[in-house]
């Protein structure tokens, strides 16, 4: 099919998706009256039934804590297929090339990885209390070490984060939240079922399984992002070394 | 009345689209990809919005004090992380495909052979 005849044919089917979509949209109800009685229930009562101040980590990892499960799995794969495409096809690079960067983005770039680490480490702690959680978090934390390479070279930056490591890692993460979901089941209560006390409403301990469950997250989240840095960034520096030779 | 909100999802969806079926390069076409699946967000986000409420975290305010739905932003929340890898995965596919056909337009691509 040519170019042009291609986006004709999108043209027509783009008119028609075009007017479903916006007589669709004519039917939700008006912006700003959202009448779903789930979520209202769920911020009248998650403080109470799981004293976690945050709902929307109580509806994450506990009242929908099956399908926050299968998003991590789909994550899993998403970064298994990732290493499985990229490491299988690429030599190793023996000397990775770096280019020398300006001193002014190496003094920054170090000076915040400790300031964006610990700020990793509080958006994930506070996940069941305020705005944040394993998700969240787990993405900062990957960056700083992603910030690692940016100042130093990719060499302290897999020396910080050996791939094995990693890789176990991420496991532990994914592994670590259907272990909980297990232990419910083995103790006769539905898969995921909040066994642990809840705790006294805003402090870290707060909401049972929950906390456990964000920090499997955080941890599943922030080596899935070191994995994909790490091979797009070893695929970077095998494409450099090719063009030097 | 207005539905402004829903319209601007349905508007970036339809960008989306139309950017990855006239895209020439994969990194284009995964950066399109991304715009359309953006529009869920917006879309999630705003049929979930109250009018006047506070955001579904009750640290500082009480409980039963009138707040935006909760159920549609943890829905966002998973879909974003979870729309990056999936990202990562297709920009894979396109490092790949520069390797084996050497190029990284879909159109100069021959159709797959046994």
């Amino acid at each position: 099919m040519t170019r042009r005849a291609r986006l004709i044919v999108f043209g027509v089917a783009a008119a028609g998706l075009a007017a479903l979509l916006i007589w669709g949209t004519l039917g939700i109800p008006d912006f700003g009256h959202y009448h779903g009685r789930y979520g209202q229930i769920l911020n009248r009562d998650a403080v109470k039934e799981r004293q976690a101040t945050n709902t929307v980590t109580a509806i994450v990892f506990d009242y929908r804590g099956l399908d926050t499960m299968g998003e991590e799995f789909i994550l899993f794969a998403a970064v298994t297929g990732v290493a499985l495409l990229l490491r299988e096809t690429r030599q190793r690079v023996p000397n990775p090339i770096d280019p020398v960067r300006s001193e002014a983005v190496r003094a920054v770039g170090i000076c915040l990885v400790p300031a964006v680490l610990t700020l990793g480490l509080w958006i994930v702690a506070h996940g069941a209390v305020t705005p944040g959680g394993g998700f969240q978090g787990g993405v900062i934390l990957a960056a700083a070490f992603l910030l690692l390479w940016l100042a130093g070279s990719l060499r302290a930056y897999t020396r910080v984060t050996p791939t094995p490591f990693v890789d176990l890692t991420e496991g532990t993460g994914a592994g670590g939240y259907v272990l909980v979901g297990l232990v419910a089941l083995l103790l006769g209560e539905p898969f995921l079922h909040n066994l642990l006390p809840y705790g006294l409403a805003g402090k870290l301990s707060s909401g049972g399984s929950i906390p456990i469950l964000n920090w499997a997250t955080a941890l599943a989240v922030t080596a899935a992002f070191l994995l994909l840095f790490a091979e797009f960034l070893e695929e970077r520096s095998f494409v450099i070394a090719g063009k030097h030779k | 009345m207005s539905y402004l909100p829903f319209l601007l999802a349905v508007w970036i969806f339809l960008v989306g689209l139309f950017g990855i079926v006239r895209s020439r390069n994969f990194i284009h076409l995964v950066v399109c990809l991304s715009v359309a699946q953006s529009s869920t967000y917006v879309l999630l986000l705003s049929v979930g919005y109250v009018k006047g409420g506070t955001a579904p975290i009750f640290k500082d305010v009480k409980p039963g004090t009138k707040a935006v739905d909760p159920v549609v932003q943890a829905l966002t929340l998973t879909d974003i992380v979870v729309s990056v890898t999936v990202a990562a995965l297709l920009l894979a596919l396109a490092i790949l495909g520069k390797r084996h056909a050497g190029t990284m337009n879909p159109e100069e691509l021959h159709p797959m052979r046994g």
